[in-house]
């Protein structure tokens, strides 16, 4: 479970002070789903990297099952990224060098499995989105739903408990992007993950329980019963 | 993962890595020229040495120079009397000491005496001029006109008949070579010592007084000698035991004889022109030289490295321009190679931020993103050693291939220092020796190690560069700044 209090991140634009985040205070459930929303610039994308303990707050906590992600030392904070979070980024982010499979391995080399541990699960997991046929073809010969695809098997095949997703779909077309959302949902309820996801996408908002809402640093939840 | 991932990267930007390992294999090249054009240089100023000391000798012992006139600068004399019958052939011979200088020959027991002396020989150096040929009488031609003058002419001329001498001259042979007297009982010093014996033996150490002789292989060649045949020296004849070929092409003189035997041609009983000296360890050959000169006065001692300091002409100008110019040259590509790989491995990393960015968002630690980029330095200078290594032995190569021919000279700084069997007794004559020596640019297995280091070395530092830079990447920033 992650708990946000008072996060605060400030930066430097010139010599005048930018809070993109101004004490965000947020409860996200083990096994919920969160959607982020906001303008451009409004903080998003920083609030994922504080999730994800990509960086570090000004001010705040922000406590994953307990543990405060801001205060960690560098080196356990690379332990909890390697174990229990896993990323889709909206641009794939694969190593163009390296086939779908390697690419899906990446995530599995801190865990510091052996090859051959590696290459099954990583083929598996390349099996469970759709890609057990292409596990050697490099990124430029793959579409964009079949990068991100790759990116998704890379997110998960170390089974973490978190899933941070920024704007995923951002980069497809919008029968990929249903085909990806729909990937993504149905293995959010397989594995029982914590799926956050930023989207600019409003009708992808509408489906998410739960739409947490930046303004100027300021997030308000909302929740959807509907959903 | 860590080998499968360089492989892909370096050969995905392959033209870099090429650029990368060029400029390294560029500078180890000349390293390994330089380096073995070097090593090539000090072999054949050592060679020049050896051929003038011979093997092992560590410095030479010779009569200090007398100041200039005193007692008159000796020159040979040849006289030639007139005689009566006509056409005979005259031949003369004169044996010189060669710098006219001599030492007595108990000097020798008393250099082997000093402290750090391991060994000590002495030896005589003697210059043969042979004048050979003959006088031929002019004829005298009467005048014909004043033969036949008449009665009257008769008396007018007082009987003296008029005439002029006609024809007539001289036609002589001057033939000059050196004869060194070795000590045949102590034959592991000395200028012997640089030549291999081709044909025949060397001398017995019995053969202290014995009328043989070991001849150079060239001058044996030009005088058509061979083993069993006889070489006259001032009217002694020595049978030729044995044909020596000098190591450097170049003999310390065209005969060996006993030193009893060349003691007694020169005239120069219990005298020695030059006392070789080996001291009993590298290190002592200074301490050895300053007991010599304050023990035994009037003597002038020469190490090899004074006598090196003499060499001049092309081989030193070329020794030069290698230990200045080369190093430096190589120094200054080396060290421009090294940064523009670490200036390119810096950039690849920034070309690279979302990538390393992104696994380090999947738990990547910066040490192994960083030895990722280090690995991948670190083969391109592998790479750039092994091109170099190649260029290097392929330019050393083609160095010994051409040999280029260097002239050395030695001892013609007019006085003070020394000098070899045939280079004077030191100061009193400026007698120089020029030897052309083939230059070769040997590779040791040390230079290939040292540049299999460089190539090592310049690795770790470009990836150091673009490692520094890798490990300083916080993914947020990275990510951030490719969103």
């Amino acid at each position: 479970m992650y708990q946000l209090k008072g996060v605060t991140k400030r930066y430097m634009r010139g010599k005048n002070p930018v809070d993109a985040l101004a004490g965000v205070d947020l409860t996200i459930e083990d096994g919920g789903r969160l959607v982020i929303q906001g303008p451009t610039g409004g903080g998003k994308s920083t609030l994922l990297q504080m999730l994800g303990g990509l960086d570090r707050p000004t001010a705040g906590t922000i406590e994953l099952d307990g543990v405060d992600l801001a205060r960690l030392p560098e080196s356990r904070l690379t332990k909890v990224r390697a174990e229990s979070i896993g990323f889709v980024f909206q641009s794939f982010n694969l190593i163009p060098t390296l086939t779908a499979q390697e690419n899906v391995e990446t995530a599995l080399v801190p865990l510091g499995l052996g090859a051959r541990n590696r290459r099954e699960r990583a083929a598996e997991e390349l099996e469970s989105v759709g890609l057990g046929d292409r596990p050697n073809h490099l990124p430029s010969e793959m579409s964009g739903g079949q990068q991100q695809r790759v990116a998704i098997a890379r997110a998960l095949v170390k089974r973490p408990k978190v899933l941070l997703a920024d704007e995923p779909t951002g980069n497809l077309d919008e029968s990929m992007r249903d085909e990806i959302m729909d990937l993504l949902d149905g293995l959010w309820k397989e594995h029982g993950l914590t799926f956050v996801m930023v989207t600019h996408d409003s009708s992808l908002a509408r489906k998410a329980p739960r739409v947490a809402t930046i303004r100027k640093g300021k997030v308000t939840v909302t929740e959807n019963a509907a959903a | 993962m860590f080998f499968t991932y360089l492989r892909r990267e370096l050969r995905r930007r392959r033209k870099a890595a090429l650029v990368v390992a060029s400029g390294l294999a560029l500078g180890i090249a000349l390293v390994i020229i330089v380096t073995s054009v070097s090593s090539g240089m000090s072999k054949a100023q050592d060679k020049v040495l050896e051929s003038l000391y011979g093997l092992g000798t560590d410095m030479t012992v010779t009569k200090a120079a007398a100041a200039q006139g005193a007692g008159g600068t000796q020159r040979p004399r040849f006289e030639f009397d007139a005689k009566e019958d006509e056409d005979a052939t005259q031949s003369t011979d004169r044996v010189m000491v060669q710098g006219f200088q001599t030492l007595a020959s108990s000097t020798v027991g008393k250099v082997g005496e000093q402290a750090g002396v391991a060994d000590a020989v002495g030896g005589l150096s003697l210059t043969v001029m042979k004048v050979d040929g003959q006088f031929k009488r002019g004829e005298f031609k009467q005048d014909e006109s004043a033969g036949q003058g008449g009665p009257g002419g008769g008396q007018g001329g007082g009987g003296q008949p008029q005439g002029e001498v006609q024809g007539g001259g001289a036609s002589f042979d001057v033939n000059s070579f050196t004869v060194y007297g070795t000590d045949v009982t102590q034959q592991d010093l000395g200028p012997l010592t640089s030549s291999q014996i081709t044909k025949g033996r060397t001398f017995k150490a019995t053969e202290t007084d014995a009328e043989v002789a070991v001849v150079d292989s060239a001058y044996a060649k030009e005088k058509e000698l061979a083993v069993g045949r006889t070489v006259t020296v001032s009217g002694t004849e020595y049978t030729v035991v044995g044909v020596s070929t000098a190591d450097s092409g170049d003999a310390a003189a065209n005969v060996y004889i006993p030193l009893k035997q060349a003691q007694t041609v020169a005239d120069s009983k219990d005298k020695v022109t030059t006392v070789y000296v080996k001291a009993a360890g590298s290190q002592q050959i200074d301490t050895v030289k300053a007991a010599i000169q304050k023990n035994i006065p009037g003597t002038t001692v020469t190490t090899s490295a004074d006598l090196a300091d003499t060499v001049s002409g092309s081989l030193s100008t070329a020794s030069d321009l290698a230990a200045g110019v080369g190093k430096w040259l190589s120094a200054a590509v080396l060290v421009a190679a090294f940064l523009v790989a670490g200036l390119l491995t810096s950039s690849a990393v920034s070309r690279r931020v979302r990538e390393f960015g992104t696994l380090k968002a999947l738990g990547w630690k910066s040490g192994r993103v960083t030895r990722q980029v280090i690995g991948e330095a670190l083969v391109n200078g592998l790479m750039g050693g092994v091109l170099g290594i190649a260029a290097g032995l392929a330019g050393a190569y083609v160095v010994t291939a051409i040999s280029p021919t260097l002239t050395a000279q030695l001892g013609s700084t007019g006085g003070g220092t020394g000098g070899g069997p045939m280079g004077g007794g030191g100061g009193r004559q400026t007698a120089s020796r020029t030897l052309d020596i083939a230059l070769t640019a040997p590779v040791s297995l040390s230079t290939v190690l040292g540049a299999v280091a460089l190539a090592v070395a310049g690795g770790l530092i470009a990836g150091a560069f673009g490692g520094w830079r890798a490990s300083r990447l916080r993914p947020a920033d990275a990510l951030r700044r490719v969103a």
